[in-house]
């Protein structure tokens, strides 16, 4: 009969290989869903995966488009990793990704129509604070009262989508255009405007920051004390209690990271790409990030690959729903699916099949 | 009896109806968690339930069939979480929220062309001259079966967990997986069944959304409450008709709001729609601190995984 045995060490090869097995199983298992809804699956498979990048009638716009998508994807993944390899789960980071968002444009809303060098930086760093802000709500109540982080954080989100929507229809909608919501559109607001750093190439500061963010933890994850602690913490958290590492602190670091970070890619969000604070802002980038984190192997620069794919996913998405008239969910579907992928296949990193003769003692 | 504009009888009335859905989530979740295995996947089967239930309902016409569907189609998408943890051996709390972003996308793909219809009408049952009473009447018995079939369940729960040997294994098998093995208790196969219970439940609680509830089917409709019933299996400690008070509390919670919203309060309507997730994470903060943490009993297994190592 066949058995499951654990296997002394998870498999190297295994670890790397999955999550190509994951992606390739996924558009298998997403064309027979396209032929299910009546569409050529190769043609949609081509569709997502290939022709944003090298079809010639929409590459030119759609390159761009894969910096722009995977940027906050990238930023908001590296920081849930570390916080995922310590057994800290934040996953609400769409509502630090919202608040961050709201903290940003309300600096640039103060300041208008005012310019000046220093707004900029100043929503950066407003932003950077509201996500950490919406962080430590979980963080402090993990640390404080014991109380379950997995569902804070999430609750939150809905708390955030809540005030978005009050700040679109109240404080921040622009004045000038009464009734309708909507705050105005920081990309005409020359000091608070988020641009291209380089015309028709998708780089802004974000796809900078979300660099930046990957470099830092690496070097955190690889070079630095807290990274040990970090990865102590998640794989023997006994031992690493022995050994002096504080999981309060722990807790409010992994947290305040993600959280700072997802606040940062809601912030370059709407001075750029998004533009204005509105009620369907966000478009869950914090939701996607977790399964980005995962296909990168909680690694920051398998987050890149994984981020660039996911975010190759979105625009691959929106041209499919132009061209096919494929639903816009289909592409949350492939997403849901290619995590359950990845985890199901990960069985084989840590197990292996044995045949063995006869019957199980 | 009134108070203000609003009447006491119409408002608990309202609060059944609202708690009912919650009360169905959390109580198969805490089946499920009493067997030793944590889901997240709560608010994924529900809503696979809202859209599985409505799309039959609508087309065999019969809102019976539609709470059948939706049991299916919650335990099916609980059986892949089922094939990943226990099988597969994967992490709980990844493959729950995969679960979710999953039957997310999945209901708002096959409820598509079904947004904006109306589904049949779920009649509400006879009790005759129960109804007549007043006040209690309007209150307490003038509800479609759904609110008493679920009031039932809690106490099937409640009998089984505390009473019947099946109900005894499974709690075993939540405590102490390891030691319930060496009895000769088949761990993974109670489980499998208690997490094939819990997403029929959550199933269940889906359509009672969107076949009686709002009722219609529309993308991400049940707005939280998978999770707010995920919080409320903590608030209850494990236990089943405490369950069902913090699902009538929170219920309460909710319709009140509503009747806020309605008598048009000086509040934007933002802020208050905000207050039942504010009040979940108030709960959760009182029950998991200080003194209460005391009557915490949470199963000794709890997401932990299982494998037999001969």
């Amino acid at each position: 009969m066949i058995r499951l045995e654990k296997r002394k060490e998870p498999s190297k090869f295994w670890r790397i290989a999955n999550p190509f097995l994951a992606v390739a199983l996924t558009m298998l298992a997403g064309g027979i869903m396209f032929a299910m809804l009546g569409k050529d699956p190769v043609v949609a498979i081509r569709l997502i995966f290939f022709d944003p990048i090298f079809s010639e009638t929409f590459g030119s716009y759609s390159r761009p488009q894969l910096l722009i998508k995977s940027a906050p994807l990238i930023l908001i993944a590296v920081g849930l990793a570390i916080g995922f390899k310590a057994n800290i789960w934040n996953i609400g980071a769409e509502g630090q990704y919202i608040i961050g968002a709201l903290f940003g444009a309300g600096v640039a809303l103060l300041f208008f129509p005012q310019p000046g060098w220093y707004i900029f930086p100043l929503m950066v760093l407003a932003g950077a604070f509201g996500g950490f802000l919406w962080a430590m709500i979980p963080a402090i109540l993990k640390t404080r009262f014991n109380t379950n982080e997995i569902l804070v954080s999430l609750l939150l989100v809905y708390v955030a989508e809540k005030i978005l929507a009050a700040m679109a229809l109240g404080l921040m909608r622009n004045p000038d255009i009464p009734g309708f919501p909507g705050s105005r559109d920081l990309r005409r607001y020359e000091a608070a405007h988020n641009a291209e750093l380089f015309a028709g190439s998708g780089v802004h500061w974000g796809v900078v920051a979300a660099l930046i963010a990957v470099i830092f933890a690496y070097a955190m994850m690889k070079r630095h004390m807290l990274g040990y602690h970090v990865q102590l913490a998640g794989q023997a958290p006994r031992a690493a209690r022995f050994g002096g590492v504080s999981p309060t602190r722990l807790v409010i670091i992994c947290l305040g990271i993600s959280g700072m970070l997802a606040g940062l890619a809601g912030m370059f969000e709407v001075s750029g790409p998004g533009g204005q604070v509105r009620i369907e802002f966000a478009s869950g980038y914090g939701f996607t990030a977790i399964i980005v984190a995962f296909l990168g192997r909680l690694n920051p620069i398998g987050i890149v690959f994984a981020g660039l794919l996911l975010g190759l996913t979105y625009i691959g998405g929106e041209l499919s729903q132009m061209m096919l008239q494929l639903p816009s969910a289909s592409i949350q579907v492939f997403q849901g699916m290619l995590l359950f992928f990845l985890l199901a296949l990960d069985f084989q990193t840590n197990y292996r099949l044995r045949l063995t003769r006869g019957v199980r003692t | 009896m009134m108070i203000g504009s609003i009447n006491i009888a119409v408002l608990l009335a309202a609060l059944m109806v609202a708690a009912t859905p919650i009360l169905l989530a959390a109580i198969g979740e805490l089946v499920v968690e009493k067997a030793g295995v944590l889901n997240l996947g709560v608010e994924g089967m529900m809503i696979m339930g809202a859209c599985v239930g409505f799309i039959i309902a609508i087309n065999t016409g019969s809102p019976l069939m539609g709470f059948i569907g939706a049991a299916l189609g919650g335990m099916a998408l609980s059986l892949l979480f089922a094939l990943l943890t226990q099988a597969l051996m994967t992490n709980q709390v990844a493959s729950g929220l995969a679960l979710t972003l999953f039957g997310l996308g999945l209901s708002a793909l096959l409820g598509q062309k079904y947004v904006g219809l109306t589904p049949p009408r779920t009649p509400k049952l006879d009790l005759g001259p129960l109804s007549e009473i007043p006040f209690l009447g309007r209150a307490l018995f003038s509800h479609d079966i759904m609110v008493y079939l679920t009031i039932a369940l809690v106490a099937a729960v409640w009998w089984f967990l505390k009473y019947t040997r099946g109900g005894m294994i499974l709690r075993a098998v939540g405590e102490n997986h390891d030691a319930a093995h060496a009895l000769g208790y088949h761990v993974k196969r109670v489980r499998v069944l208690a997490i094939m219970f819990g997403g029929a439940c959550a199933g269940l609680g889906g359509a009672y959304l969107s076949l009686i509830r709002v009722p219609q089917w529309t993308e991400g409709m049940t707005v939280g409450i998978g999770w707010i019933a995920l919080a409320l299996v903590v608030f209850a400690s494990w236990r089943p008709w405490r369950a069902m008070a913090g699902a009538y509390l929170f219920g309460g919670i909710v319709v009140l709001q509503l009747n806020l919203q309605a008598a048009g309060v000086k509040i934007p309507v933002e802020y208050l729609s905000m207050s039942p997730y504010l009040i979940t994470i108030a709960v959760l903060v009182f029950i998991s601190s200080g003194k209460a943490r005391g009557s915490l009993n949470a199963p000794g297994s709890l997401n932990r995984p299982f494998h037999a190592s001969n």
